[in-house]
């Protein structure tokens, strides 16, 4: 019973990184149409800067921002020079080239910080939580409270303020966005930058449970994409459910069956997801996307 | 009818004459073994490009899975005669007949998605594939690799001399054009590239549209069994890192760079992108002291910078290059003729 | 006696919304039938389920006496029944002529172990589409583009591609979305031609268009529809008398 609620508690924590992928992954795929394989190298940028920035001697509060900010700006230069250039290319085409983008962005990453793991300290410097048997990592806290609040704000963002309205207007319907004076470019780029800014908190917040390197990102960029299938690509607490339920699959099937294959577990899971129900669990509109 | 064919499908025989050519003249250009490796490896690598051309330049399918075809062919190859001293050439075969039934079935559960959904479940499928050559240590060897695999040898011929196996992959490659470009000069080519264009299209002539993309599949998972055999008694030993994703990445690389619609461009691709790792792991290790994975860099910006600016890939510039030089040959012919006229009424 | 194609029932519901609701329609050998209506109708949600592109929520189409509904889109080529889309589907990266040979795809033999070996019926193949797609091409006047990429013709002249691709292999029943649309004058007239030559030959067609004149002259039945249903049936003749369907087409207010 104690190890059940332990694997909950892990489960849920990495699922709550994985959410914040995914919302990434929403984001951007239902404004430009673009799953951006380079998401996970947003998380690494994010991980790793903080790093750096605290090996400069800033304090935590203030390396945290400096770091997500960077990666947004990263993020934006991306989609400007990258993405927006070629977005009425084939699938295909633009598949290849988020790819190119996350090996390059892996490569710069190598030659910053080479090959070695980077510690990054817990944000919140406390005992581990005993709770119902369970042993609670203060930063699991941390990562709950963090996700709960980024939750609340994109909320607010998307439902009580223009620019979210509007970026939301873009997703269900670009044509009709533009008629109405909704600038669809400065959309995708917003989607970019929100995209990475998410992807670099994840990242921040998975460091100092799993530490950092330079490959970080591929994996966590997956899982984020998974966590998005299973929840559907077009609802963001569908992305959040999924990614919630996914963390909390691996961690089930890490400590009942074998942690080795967790990850076959994981992916095996999505391929039935996209044999029987391509749309995700929970969407709404069945058969939209054949 | 042979005219036609050749507005229809393009020249098959002056690119496979030439490409034959280079392949018997270039052993005596070659100055070291190390280069022979990379250009077998070339040969290994090109089967595999040369159908995800088929699969992606025509019909319009990605896969992010092939590593998992390939590394299927070396483990069956591998461990059949490591293990069990089977012929290598009875080994090769199972392996392509395993490949084929897994990729069937494969390709049936996830080839009726599209675009993204069906690039990230060929990535799934290889990356469950990694795992399990991991896991499965008592056939597989794990982490550790399965050594011990034996040289191929044909009639009396040792084709562990690098020479003799150059030759030998180079053949194939050539059959395996020859038979992929027979199949895009068909009928079947036909319906794979109007597959790419409209698939409801397709169907409603009455063509089965899954039947087909799923033969395709098979077929270029096959050509990747029989790299990855090669591969295994080349090298002699094989371990998981080389069937992971970012070898599937490599090879869609290579097939996007050197042209995804055109096999050529797909051998082309594939020597280029060799080349080019190769060549910066030396400037990066003599120049700058870096070890590591350090060309990922300029893989990546190539990838970029070739998808931007020549999305059609190497080849079609290439091709280009070579029009605008016959219309201008042409061009100087008809001067000439045009001066000579003048000349006679002068 | 059997009709060529009969709908019984047909009905298809979308979430809460009814889009074609118990629509009941034949056509007959030899036929020309035109399915009309405002926009937002249930026309092509209707040509969609008969061409199995939908299965509908109840009821069922018959081809020929046997259930049509439930089959494959694929098997609709080899029992005789061909059609064209409302959004162009031409192979744009492919030559006119390539189109075409596709359009005669079903009478080939080849698979990818022939071809591969390049056995001889690679070559019977390819001679047979050869032929036939030139007798197509010169009939639909398109022999002139022959070799150019159907992506860079003219709208007319895709349209007309698309048609003449629908009607290579010798169908018996030509399910047209809105042939007309986006065409000029001139070219609505060639394409009403074409369809009146075939006709001579006893080919049906079932039509969806939205000009009516075209309609009027090419019909020898027209169906209304409206708000998923049928509301009228007959000849053009009392179609145009029809004072539902004046209703509908103009308003309440109009009559």
């Amino acid at each position: 019973m104690d190890s059940m609620v332990q694997y909950l508690v892990t489960g849920l924590t990495v699922g709550s990184i994985y959410a914040l992928m995914a919302i990434g992954f929403v984001a951007i795929y239902n404004i430009t149409g673009i799953l951006n394989f380079a998401q996970g190298e947003f998380a690494m940028i994010g991980a790793l800067s903080c790093v750096s920035f605290v090996n400069w001697g800033l304090p935590m509060v203030a390396a945290i921002p400096a770091a997500v900010m960077l990666t947004a700006l990263i993020g934006f230069i991306i989609e400007r020079t990258a993405i927006f250039p070629v977005r009425n290319r084939s699938v295909i085409t633009l598949i290849v080239i988020t790819i190119g983008l996350s090996t390059f962005i892996k490569g710069i990453g190598l030659i910053i910080w080479g090959t070695s793991p980077h510690t990054l300290q817990p944000v919140v410097k406390a005992e581990p939580i005993k709770l119902f048997g369970a042993v609670i990592n203060p930063q699991s806290l941390f990562i709950f409270l963090t996700v709960l609040v980024l939750l609340v704000i994109l909320y607010v963002f998307f439902d009580k303020t223009f620019i979210g309205s509007a970026l939301k207007a873009s997703e269900k319907n670009p044509r009709a966005a533009s008629l109405m004076g909704i600038n669809t470019s400065s959309m995708s780029a917003l989607s970019f930058t929100l995209a990475a800014a998410l992807g670099a908190i994840a990242g921040i917040m998975i460091a100092p449970l799993t530490d950092a390197t330079y490959e970080m990102g591929f994996l966590i960029g997956l899982k984020g994409f998974v966590a998005m299938v299973i929840g559907g690509v077009n609802n963001i607490p569908g992305a959040v459910v999924g990614g919630l339920l996914l963390g909390v699959i691996e961690s089930f099937s890490g400590g009942l069956i074998s942690t080795f294959y967790s990850d076959a577990i994981a992916f095996g899971i999505l391929l039935l997801i996209l044999f029987f129900k391509p749309t995700g669990l929970f969407s709404k509109a069945a058969g939209e996307r054949v | 009818m042979r005219r036609f064919n050749g507005v229809l499908h393009g020249q098959l025989w002056r690119p496979l004459l030439v490409l034959a050519a280079i392949v018997l003249l270039l052993p005596w250009f070659i100055p070291t073994p190390y280069i022979f490796t990379i250009l077998i490896l070339i040969g290994i690598y090109s089967l595999i490009t040369i159908g995800l051309s088929l699969l992606l330049g025509y019909a319009g399918q990605i896969s992010l899975g092939h590593a998992a075809f390939f590394g299927i062919g070396a483990y069956v190859s591998g461990i059949l005669t490591a293990k069990y001293a089977i012929s290598p050439w009875l080994a090769m075969v199972i392996g392509v007949i395993v490949t084929w039934v897994i990729s069937y079935a494969v390709g049936m559960a996830i080839l009726r998605l599209k675009g993204h959904f069906l690039a990230l479940a060929t990535m799934a499928v290889n990356i469950i594939f990694y795992i399990l050559i991991l896991g499965l240590d008592e056939w597989t060897g794990g982490a550790s690799g399965l050594v011990g695999i034996p040289g191929l040898s044909l009639f009396q011929l040792n084709l562990g001399q690098p020479l003799y196996f150059y030759f030998f992959v180079w053949s194939i490659v050539l059959v395996v054009i020859v038979f992929s470009t027979n199949i895009v000069r068909s009928s079947i080519g036909r319906v794979l590239r109007s597959i790419h264009d409209s698939e409801i299209a397709t169907e409603m002539l009455g063509v089965n549209v899954a039947k087909y993309k799923v033969a395709i599949f098979s077929l270029s998972a096959v050509y990747a069994s029989l790299a990855g055999s090669l591969y295994a008694h080349f090298i002699s030993f094989i371990a998981p890192p080389s069937f992971y994703i970012t070898f599937s990445i490599l090879l869609l690389v290579m097939v996007m760079v050197g042209g995804v619609h055109s096999i050529w461009g797909a051998v082309l691709g594939t020597a280029i992108i060799m080349f080019l790792n190769e060549w910066i792991r030396y400037i990066g290790q003599t120049y700058f002291q870096i070890s590591g994975q350090v060309e990922i860099v300029v893989y990546g910006f190539i990838i970029i910078v070739v998808m931007m600016f020549m999305p059609k890939g190497l080849v079609d510039v290439f091709e280009r290059l070579w029009r605008k030089i016959a219309s201008a040959r042409i061009k100087e012919v008809e001067k000439r003729k045009i001066a000579a006229e003048r000349g006679d009424l002068a | 006696m059997t009709y060529l194609l009969e709908g019984k029932q047909v009905t298809k519901k979308f979430g809460g919304i009814t889009a074609v609701d118990g629509v009941d329609f034949h056509l007959k050998q030899g036929e020309i039938v035109a399915i009309i209506g405002p926009n937002g109708a249930g026309k092509t949600t209707l040509f969609n389920i008969i061409s199995c592109f939908l299965p509908p929520t109840s009821g069922e189409v018959l081809y020929k006496g046997e259930r049509l509904t439930g089959r494959k889109i694929f098997e609709l080529a080899r029992l005789g029944i061909s059609r064209t889309f409302q959004n162009l589907q031409i192979f744009n990266n492919m030559t006119v002529l390539e189109n075409i040979m596709m359009g005669v795809h079903i009478k080939l033999r080849t698979n990818v172990f022939s071809a591969g070996f390049r056995l001889p019926v690679v070559k019977r193949d390819e001679e047979l589409a050869y032929k036939q797609a030139l007798d197509v091409l010169e009939m639909m006047e398109l022999k002139p583009f022959i070799n150019e990429k159907a992506g860079n013709l003219s709208y007319g002249l895709q349209k007309q591609l698309e048609f003449a691709r629908a009607m290579a292999y010798d169908p018996t029943l030509i399910l047209l979305d809105e042939p007309m649309a986006g065409l000029n004058d001139a070219e609505t007239n060639q394409m009403a031609g074409y369809i009146k030559e075939l006709k001579k030959k006893g080919r049906s067609f079932l039509f969806v268009e939205h000009k009516m004149a075209t309609v009027m002259e090419l019909a020898d039945r027209i169906i209304v529809m409206d708000f998923g249903k049928k509301i009228a049936e007959g000849t053009p003749d009392e179609i145009a008398r029809n004072e539902q369907v004046i209703r509908a087409y103009l308003g309440e207010e109009a009559v």
